[in-house]
């Protein structure tokens, strides 16, 4: 035994060494939290660097340019041998509407490739639209009218600034000849960027400017509405049975043990089963928002099991000790008791699986929904493509009109697992009870 | 055949069997002694069950018949398929309402067969998963084995070259096509690897911060925004990494005079590895928060430091659990595909230099199976037989990784 004095003049730990050793100790500890903050930092600076960008591509998608011009509906072009049905109307050469338009706007363009470009800084989409117009109001025909035409895609990019004039002719796809005719335009104030509902009620396109999501939005809800129909009962009755009545024995065991690993299962590896099953032995259409609907629905089933269980799990025995005290068979216990107080957790469980369902993409390319589909599907065996397929494609497409587009689509769909993922949360927040 | 008149008839025939039902369920006279006679609407949904059951199975049983047979366009089978079919099945429903009605008599256990068939479903329900993993297994065995006729199971596991494109002509120069597997699954485990360079040390260390140092109010607004990342579709993924990453990596390159093709393997990987962060950091995140405080104070008592703890006492003890989260992690970015389709190259290249383009498993199942492929070729088959391969890796991976995970848990319960 050492008394007090002996132990101060051994004070170790108040040495200069000791001190030093310390203040090291303490710089690496502060190191270390510095490392754990810094790859916080990193991980969310990823984040931001990837929705900037996404935004900063994206947001002007949701414009498009229009040129102000006046066109005369001439009846000579649209009724060329006197036929006013409505059939003739439709099928009147609306192109040459255009084209008279724009030579009434530019008559010291004569040259035939100059006229060409010419007829080219409007949307083929133009077309489309004054016989929209004229359809629906047939008394236009003979009069002139100001119309904001759609612009096309160059001039649209050019007109974004996405294409700078301070680049040498032959490196840009603007030519200058061009940018001189959108100066008059601009310079008359018929330029004008307006909001692109076609972005948003029309189909796919091969011309970026008139190119939209609507057919691929419908795609992607009559699919969700399929993998939703089959993998919620399905996922809630084998939680439910898994939970509630399972005996414990092997047969329950390779149930738990296959659910759990077909969640972490590659999901191209479904698209090869979709495409082997449903395609080439069921026969079922290809391309048709039916079979990627039950595609995804066997893929989204394990998340939804996983996630009811857990919420079964957490009701508490008592509950059910009550039930069956007061007389109710089990079944009858799990379905009027159980069933309704997790619920939430299992609906919220759901969205989040539907979630991951609406922005998959891979196992839809193996069957078949890649194709370039411009009609809007009307029921779920049309051919239809799907919100991530179609960012996909456009991904995949040269011009440089359809990046803008492609990000357009992206925020559209992240907008939408905003809102799910916030509906989900909500749920959870409101519903949820701690037992 | 119109399905929609003959659905609406059949739902109209059970309506009527559900109101008849539960009709006569009134008039019965109560049994002597028993309290549960079961409600009308059991009674109703009885009938109900008896008249949907025959069709149902009928009509599953002629689909199965007609798939498995093949025979598409036959004259006889669409004559049965048109007239026949329908016919009986009207039949069946109409005949299951008539016993069911006739069954309805005092004494019969009503919630008791209800409750049979319910348990049925419910058990039928939780096979279709084992019927999935059996549909996965077979579809791509199958496929794999015709595959292994055309090509010996050598040349693809140990070829070292991958040239799918078959000819259009049989005497074609190379119309066999090369199958050589080596180079694909080099190139997967490079941008693996260099997604997880990226990914462990970002996530592991942000599961530390979060566990041990992070107050309440931080890591209630930072982890649910980390998890976003794992939210994205991997669409976006592949699109950031295609026309951002990969050529910020080139213009990089070029400027300290590097040659870094776009679409390099770095720049999927690294992309990758910022889709998987999240997957790790809350995978370890479990693992950290789940050893024992014990444990910590014990370490904090001998006088150690909060970075001394986490490296000497917190991370030995939560090892297992952190390499099986590595493990999913692995077998994650594995079986990645938009990621690698739209930002890593399709040329098959042996090389481990990560600034070059090299192809993954995936990106050639996408390659060969997308668009129109003629069956029973080699290379469509190729694809299954890929599949196949990566199905047994992510599945291998991922049974090691639950039985360490397991074994971890075992060990702090």
């Amino acid at each position: 035994m050492t008394d007090m004095s002996d132990l101060k003049s051994e004070n170790q730990w108040m040495s200069e060494e000791r001190k030093a050793l310390l203040g090291k100790r303490h710089r690496t500890e502060r190191r270390f939290k510095m490392l754990g903050l810094g790859a916080i930092f990193i991980a969310l600076a990823m984040l931001v660097t990837l929705f900037v960008n996404i935004t900063s591509k994206g947001y002007s998608a949701f414009v498009q340019t229009r040129f102000e011009m006046n066109v005369t509906f001439d009846e000579t072009v649209i009724y060329p041998n006197g036929d006013r049905s409505a059939q003739a109307i439709r099928g009147a050469s609306y192109g040459n509407l255009i084209r008279n338009t724009l030579r009434a706007e530019f008559p010291d363009v004569e040259k035939r490739r100059d006229l060409r470009s010419l007829f080219g800084i409007v949307s083929k989409g133009a077309s489309r639209q004054l016989r929209k117009i004229v359809m629906e109001k047939p008394s236009i025909i003979g009069t002139t009218t100001a119309i904001w035409l759609i612009a096309s895609d160059d001039m649209d990019m050019f007109n974004k600034g996405y294409i700078p004039r301070n680049v040498v002719e032959a490196d840009r796809r603007v030519k200058d000849k061009e940018i001189k005719w959108f100066d008059h335009l601009d310079a008359k104030g018929s330029v004008q960027k307006v909001f692109n509902w076609d972005f948003f009620s029309s189909g796919d396109s091969r011309e970026p400017e008139i190119a939209g999501i609507w057919g691929a939005m419908v795609g992607s809800f009559y699919t969700l509405l399929i993998t939703f129909a089959i993998s919620f009962p399905i996922g809630v009755m084998s939680a439910i049975y898994l939970e509630e009545f399972a005996p414990k024995n092997r047969f329950t065991d390779i149930i738990e043990v296959n659910i759990n690993n077909l969640a972490a299962v590659p999901s191209i590896v479904f698209g090869l089963l979709g495409m082997g099953l449903f395609l080439n032995l069921a026969h079922l259409p290809r391309s048709a928002s039916l079979v990627g609907g039950i595609t995804l629905a066997l893929m989204t089933l394990p998340i939804i099991i996983i996630s009811a269980r857990a919420s079964i799990r957490a009701v508490p025995d008592s509950i059910r000790q009550a039930a069956l005290g007061l007389g109710a068979s089990r079944q009858q216990t799990a379905f009027h008791h159980v069933l309704p107080l997790s619920m939430p957790g299992i609906l919220t469980g759901t969205i989040i699986g539907l979630s991951q369902a609406l922005g998959e993409t891979a196992p839809l390319l193996m069957i078949g929904m890649v194709a370039f589909i411009v009609d809007i599907p009307g029921n779920i065996t049309d051919p239809a493509t799907v919100l991530p397929v179609q960012i996909f494609l456009w991904a995949d497409s040269p011009e440089r009109a359809f990046v803008e587009k492609t990000s357009g689509a992206i925020l559209v769909l992240l907008s939408f697992l905003v809102f799910m993922n916030a509906l989900a949360v909500l749920l959870r927040r409101k519903f949820e009870r701690r037992w | 055949m119109s399905f929609t008149p003959l659905i609406i008839l059949l739902l109209a025939i059970c309506t009527f069997g559900y109101w008849y039902g539960s009709k006569k369920a009134l008039t019965l006279v109560p049994e002597q002694g028993r309290v549960d006679r079961g409600q009308p609407r059991q009674f109703g949904t009885f009938v109900v069950i008896w008249a949907a059951v025959p069709p149902v199975f009928l009509f599953a049983l002629w689909s199965v018949f007609s798939i498995m047979s093949g025979e598409y366009k036959n004259k006889v089978f669409n004559q049965i398929d048109q007239i026949i079919l329908p016919v009986l099945l009207i039949l069946s429903t109409v005949l299951g309402c008539y016993v069911a009605i006739n069954k309805i008599k005092t004494g019969l256990r009503v919630r008791k067969t209800l409750e049979f068939v319910i348990f049925a479903f419910l058990i039928l329900a939780s096979t279709v998963s084992v019927f999935t993993t059996i549909g996965i297994v077979f579809s791509l065995l199958f496929e794999t084995l015709n595959f292994f006729e055309k090509v010996p199971v050598f040349d693809f596991v140990l070829g070292l070259n991958w040239s799918p494109q078959t000819a259009l002509r049989e005497d074609q120069v190379g119309s066999s096509g090369a199958f050589g597997a080596i180079p694909l699954f080099a190139g997967t485990m490079l941008i693996t690897l260099i997604a997880m360079l990226v990914a462990v040390p970002l996530g592991l260390f942000s599961a530390i911060y979060m566990t041990e140092y992070a107050s309440k109010t931080f890591r209630a607004i930072v982890k649910p925004i980390l998890e976003i990342l794992a939210g994205i579709p991997t669409v976006v993924y592949g699109f950031f990494a295609a026309l951002t990453v990969g050529v910020f990596f080139r213009d990089v390159g070029s400027s300290i005079g590097l040659d870094v093709v776009s679409e390099s393997a770095l720049a999927a990987g690294v992309v990758m590895g910022m889709m998987i962060i999240p997957f790790i950091s809350s995978l370890s995140d479990d693992v950290i928060t789940a050893v024992p405080q014990s444990l910590r104070d014990g370490s904090y008592a001998l006088g150690a430091t909060k970075s001394e703890t986490v490296l000497k006492v917190i991370l030995p003890a939560a090892l297992p659990g952190i390499v099986g989260a590595v493990l999913l992690a692995v077998s994650r970015a594995i079986g990645e595909t938009m990621i690698v389709v739209m930002a890593a190259g399709f040329a098959a290249n042996l090389t481990a230099n990560p600034l070059e383009a090299v192809t993954t498993v995936t990106v050639q199942i996408v390659g060969l199976l997308v668009g129109d492929q003629e069956f029973d070729s080699a290379k469509t088959l190729a694809a299954f037989a890929l599949a196949l391969v990566l199905f047994l890796i992510t599945l291998g991976l991922n049974v090691i990784a639950l039985i360490v995970v397991r074994k971890y848990r075992e060990k702090y319960d």
